[in-house]
């Protein structure tokens, strides 16, 4: 009953993927500096991006069950931030094969995005630990929401200290989207659409899941099975 | 209200002494550390600024890790809640508290710095050093009370409040080091700090003492 629309979300997820896939490997042309390894663009920055709006959104949520009291905005917040983090994970591992590839080291400082990004992969990094250190579940609630919010407003304002701080050597590839040929910025695009439906459609799964747990422990224990 | 709840944090650390002696002594051991882990016996520019930051910031995550415990154990905030008073007096009072602290710690550290560590003379770089100084101890105060309240009434509290302390304060960290880095250099830069960074030290206090004013009323609900 809570998984209303799961199929069809999960039939389109697989089609955004097969077509931006394709896009990827037959469509969009080989870059002439980088050659072949320019495709894990298609893949790193569509997941940084979709991550770090995951960070944001369960910053929102958590306002949002701050305001109504309603548990549910918690449980969305939480999923969200959650896979927002293996997300993240996913950036880091993509992000370090990217720089050695480019640049020849696994890890580069000066390079702005990829060193916020691991700042708050650790900051978020505590959520659950926090989460989970706390035993009541309304004050568990309360507490993650008030950092999935202090949280979610320290992701742009240490993208800012951050790129202050370093000089440009990103290959700034959406920066300067005036420089990207038709062909990669529509593929670029078709990825961010497939991950950005990935994303939902995972965080559906788990809060189905989660949900449908609850249910069966609220009826086993109606029916006296505890 | 806020002073009367100043008063009795100042006057229960001045009965104690809990924090601040251990803050100031963790900070003056810190430099011997550093001087045989670098083995080094002078340090200058970005180094010295790095250093000086470091201990600074691992000094004052001892107070704030202390900020909160007292009250979550022996029912100061059951006593506080108790009180019609806005909740948000507790979170100013307690930042209050925490500057004071960081202030003291910064009166015995900076000096030790100089003496232990620092190559180029303080007295010179100290001038432009007070403004990067008053920032950080900002940027730390608030961050640090929302950090403390948040992990206090954790089943790790000792553990989370530095692991989420630490990120949070990175900005703080990079905004301070560089602005005082050209200050503590060797060629003797006495012209104020880059701008630059104080702006963005500004802005960052400012939108997280906001932020920490904004949610701070929802940790203290139970």
């Amino acid at each position: 009953m809570y998984s209303r629309g799961l199929r069809a979300l999960s039939l389109s997820t697989v089609a955004a993927f097969c077509v931006s896939l394709s896009l990827v490997f037959f469509y969009a042309p080989i870059e002439a500096e980088e050659g072949f390894l320019q495709k894990i663009f298609y893949l790193h920055v569509p997941l940084a991006i979709v991550a770090l709006a995951g960070f944001v959104v369960g910053g929102l949520m958590a306002i949002a069950h701050l305001r109504t009291r309603d548990q549910r905005w918690d449980l969305c917040s939480y999923v969200t931030i959650h896979m927002s983090l293996i997300f993240g994970v996913g950036v880091l591992i993509t992000g370090s094969i990217w720089a050695r590839a480019s640049w020849g080291h696994w890890w580069v400082w000066n390079e702005p995005t990829l060193v916020s990004f691991l700042i708050i992969s650790l900051l978020y990094a505590t959520y659950q630990p926090l989460r989970f250190a706390i035993e009541d579940p309304e004050r568990q609630a309360r507490y993650a929401s008030v950092f999935a919010i202090t949280a979610g407003a320290f992701v742009p304002l240490n993208f800012i200290a951050v790129r202050l701080s370093a000089s440009y050597v990103h290959p700034r590839v959406l920066g300067s989207a005036s420089n990207l040929p038709p062909s990669m910025g529509l593929t670029f695009l078709v990825s961010l659409l497939a991950m950005a439906l990935l994303f939902t459609t995972l965080c559906r799964y788990e809060l189905t899941a989660k949900r449908t747990r609850m249910l069966l422990k609220a009826r086993s224990r109606i029916l006296g099975f505890q | 209200m806020i002073l009367a709840l100043l008063r009795k944090e100042l006057l229960v650390e001045l009965r104690t002494l809990e924090s601040v002696p251990g803050m100031s002594l963790f900070a003056v051991t810190t430099f011997v550390v550093f001087h045989f882990a670098l083995n080094q016996n002078t340090v200058e520019g970005q180094e010295a600024a790095g250093i000086l930051w470091v201990t600074l910031l691992f000094a004052a995550m001892l107070g704030i890790n202390r900020l909160f415990v007292a009250d979550a154990d022996q029912g100061g905030f059951d006593g506080f809640l108790l009180a019609p008073v806005e909740r948000g007096a507790l979170l100013l009072a307690k930042a209050a508290a925490l500057l004071a602290y960081l202030l003291v710690l910064e009166l015995v550290a900076v000096p030790a710095f100089g003496l232990l560590l620092l190559g180029p003379s303080l007295g010179q770089a100290l001038p432009g050093l007070l403004a990067p100084l008053a920032l950080g101890d900002l940027g730390v105060a608030a961050i640090g009370t929302l950090v403390a309240a948040l992990a206090v009434r954790t089943r790790a509290r000792d553990l989370l409040g530095p692991l989420l302390a630490l990120p949070l304060l990175v900005p703080v960290v990079i905004g301070c080091a560089r602005s005082s880095a050209p200050l503590l250099a060797a060629s003797g830069h006495t012209d104020s700090p880059p701008l630059r960074w104080l702006g963005t030290l500004a802005l960052y206090d400012l939108v997280f003492g906001l932020i920490a004013y904004a949610v701070f009323d929802f940790l203290l609900e139970d």
